[in-house]
């Protein structure tokens, strides 16, 4: 038992601890255990996939009591990826918030970052269905103090609507628990695996009402299509990095998708093709009304959570199939749309700052650094819409490919393509007005001399109306710092690109694992002789 | 008292998706403490309905008797605390949008939707072309 699997939960629940506890009022403290913390993730995430390539899954037994009794954390190769994701970005994404001044903006930025961080290792390490629930409460609790973080009324407003959407989705997460108990008489993933495969085919009603509900619960945190009313005002109402850390927080249904339907209701199980047959129209309607979103919207943080919406649906198309290739194509889909969305929303927020709050897409003057920002909109704006050199060309090819034979096929190639076409359409309509027409909106540079009579000044605009809910740019904020944390973001995304064959070859064997049940059973349940 | 239990929680699921629907935040609210309860109950009944026996396998001389399955109570006990510790949460909020925003509507507010008016730069020629006119003929 290699004790390593629990630190991903308890160092962040340490960390945030400490920092509540006896830094609350020193923000260089803060920040200097906040970054530590983060990194030290990162390398135990970066261990712990060293560990999971090894092909086989390991069990952490809590107080080692023996399997479907005691609790028990699964790692994978599928749960050691997320958590190397999930570590990345909250790094990266903790050096913009010290770059542009966010946590200062409020209390317990720090503090909150690290136990949305413990919710998420855990929901992406637990083999316990309740503790998934319980881990997932961790991640939304912390997620509502990072939503209106920085206060308002907009924020306050969406923060409203957020928790109570996603309180009633922790109803139905317990009553599809409640359901599943009832039938089969375990909470444990890998016994659940077991049991539901034995059940009686004629006594499967509740089960299924049970698998129906989590598929509904699940599609709640992806938010997919017709169960995504919460995402737009929560993700464009949030601040910049906290939207961009909910870029994995979303992901987290789909793991749990993944996980719940190749484990536990696989598709020759009881529930049959449930999932396949739910998904994929979900998926395409996600992709749909989340790039018409992108086109309709007016608003750049709307524009970057309706990109947001959009690249669930492509990924959820890939996964809806379930088999190896779909899985491999969805998987990388994910990683790439993590990181491209983190690096969108945190340009957009950079953006926005620069021209005092005003998140519309209309024209302004100029704003400090709008040569540099403009390349970094053009470069997430590529990456986000799926146009090569970046990966999401890659992945949207990898999708296509995956879906070649199947018999909605003319469907899903015409809308991946189609709305990839709207996004680009909106995307550079939204970047042409931002920084290319707003320049001829400022006045002549004045290279005259005395003499003649001065150059006119330029039009007046109307008076900024800063938006309360985003402030100006901080004055002792470090642009640079915010740079180079959408920089190494978008590296990632050129490494995922450049590394697409051997990334994708070790998702096919992580896709070739969660189709291999056994190994995820054994461990658990046969070969626990040590235990209590 | 199967279907005494039953329609308890049918009533209270009924009567809490009903207020979660309205539109006010103190409504939403007692909505959600209603389904929580709902849910509660319905996850004590998951281990079937079992009276005057405990929820432990064996009794002090370590016999197997009659008893209620304990996992259920122990998943409930978890439950109420998660959803007290929510409804706090989703109370402190309310109260922040109320004062903070001046009502208790859950849906966005007008600013929100609508754009400020759109600046062109055509626009803003006419308009001072129109101002110079305005100028010269008084």
């Amino acid at each position: 038992m290699n004790h390593w699997i629990i630190a991903p939960v308890l160092l962040p629940a340490l960390f945030g601890a400490l920092i509540i506890l006896w830094m609350r009022h020193d923000l260089l403290l803060q920040r200097t255990f906040g970054i530590i913390g983060s990194l030290f993730l990162l390398g135990t995430a970066i261990y712990l996939n060293v560990l999971a390539a090894g092909g086989e899954v390991q069990v952490y037994r809590l107080g080692n009591w023996a399997a479907p009794f005691g609790i028990v954390l699964m790692l994978d190769r599928l749960s050691a990826m997320m958590l190397l994701l999930t570590g990345f970005l909250a790094t990266v994404v903790q050096l913009y918030a010290f770059g542009s001044g966010w946590d200062r903006k409020g209390w317990h930025f720090h503090a909150l970052w690290m136990f949305q961080l413990m919710g998420l290792n855990g929901a992406f390490l637990t083999g316990d269905a309740f503790n998934l629930f319980v881990f997932f409460e961790v991640l939304l609790i912390a997620s509502y103090g990072l939503m209106i973080h920085g206060g308002g009324p907009m924020r306050l407003r969406a923060g409203v609507q957020y928790i109570s959407y996603n309180l009633a989705g922790s109803t139905l997460f317990l009553a599809a628990l409640g359901a599943i108990y009832a039938s089969t008489g375990t909470l444990n993933m890998a016994d659940l695996a077991q049991r539901v495969a034995a059940l009686p085919p004629d006594d499967t009603g509740l089960l299924r009402v049970g698998a129906v509900l989590l598929l509904i619960v699940f599609g709640v945190k992806a938010a997919l299509v017709p169960l995504h009313f919460w995402l737009p005002s929560t993700y464009a109402n949030a601040p910049g990095p906290s939207s961009a850390l909910f870029a994995v927080m979303s992901k987290v249904g789909i793991y749990a998708i993944i996980r719940f339907f190749t484990l536990i209701f696989p598709n020759d199980s009881v529930v049959e093709h449930l999932a396949t047959n739910l998904l994929l129209p979900a998926a395409l309607a996600t992709l749909l009304l989340g790039q018409l979103g992108v086109y309709g919207t007016r608003s750049l943080t709307r524009l970057a959570a309706y990109a947001a919406i959009g690249s669930i649906g492509t990924l959820t198309i890939a996964i809806a199939r379930f088999d190896e290739t779909g899985l491999t194509a969805g998987m990388y889909y994910l990683i790439h749309s993590t990181l491209a969305a983190g690096a969108l929303f945190l340009v957009v927020d950079m953006i926005a700052a620069r021209r005092g709050g005003d998140v519309w897409i209309r024209l302004r003057p100029t704003f400090p650094n709008t040569g540099l920002l403009s390349v970094l909109f053009f470069a997430t704006a590529i990456a986000v819409v799926g146009l090569p050199p970046l990966s999401g060309f890659i992945g949207k090819l990898l999708v296509m490919q995956a879906t070649a034979d199947d018999a909605w096929m003319p469907w899903i190639w015409a809308i991946i393509l189609i709305t990839s076409l709207i996004a680009l359409v909106a995307f550079g309509r939204a970047g042409s007005t931002l920084f290319w027409k707003s320049h001829e909106l400022d006045p002549e540079p004045d290279n005259d001399t005395d003499e003649g009579p001065r150059p006119k000044p330029g039009p007046i605009l109307h008076k900024l109306e800063t938006d309360e809910h985003i402030q100006d740019v901080d004055d002792s904020a470090s642009p640079a710092l915010a740079f180079t944390s959408v920089g190494l973001l978008l590296a990632g995304l050129v490494a995922l690109t450049i590394f697409a064959g051997p990334v994708t070859d070790y998702l096919a064997r992580t896709a070739a694992q969660l189709h291999d049940i056994d190994s995820y059973i054994q461990p658990v349940l046969h070969q626990q002789e040590d235990t209590k | 008292m199967e279907a005494l239990v039953a329609t308890a929680i049918g009533a209270l699921t009924a009567a809490g998706v009903y207020l979660i629907l309205r539109l006010r935040s103190f409504a939403v609210v007692l909505g959600m403490t209603m389904l929580t309860y709902a849910i509660n109950v319905f996850l004590f009944t998951s281990g079937r309905l079992v009276i005057n026996q405990p929820p432990i396998l064996r009794d002090h001389s370590g016999n197997i008797t009659g008893y209620t399955d304990p996992l259920p109570q122990a998943l409930v006990l978890t439950a109420i605390v998660i959803s007290f510790g929510m409804t706090a949460v989703v109370v402190m909020m309310a109260l922040g949008a109320f004062i903070e925003g001046g009502d208790d509507y859950i849906n966005m507010p007008e600013e929100d939707r609508n754009m400020p008016p759109l600046l062109t730069v055509e626009a803003e020629e006419e308009s001072e072309i129109a101002g110079q006119t305005k100028g010269g003929s008084a």
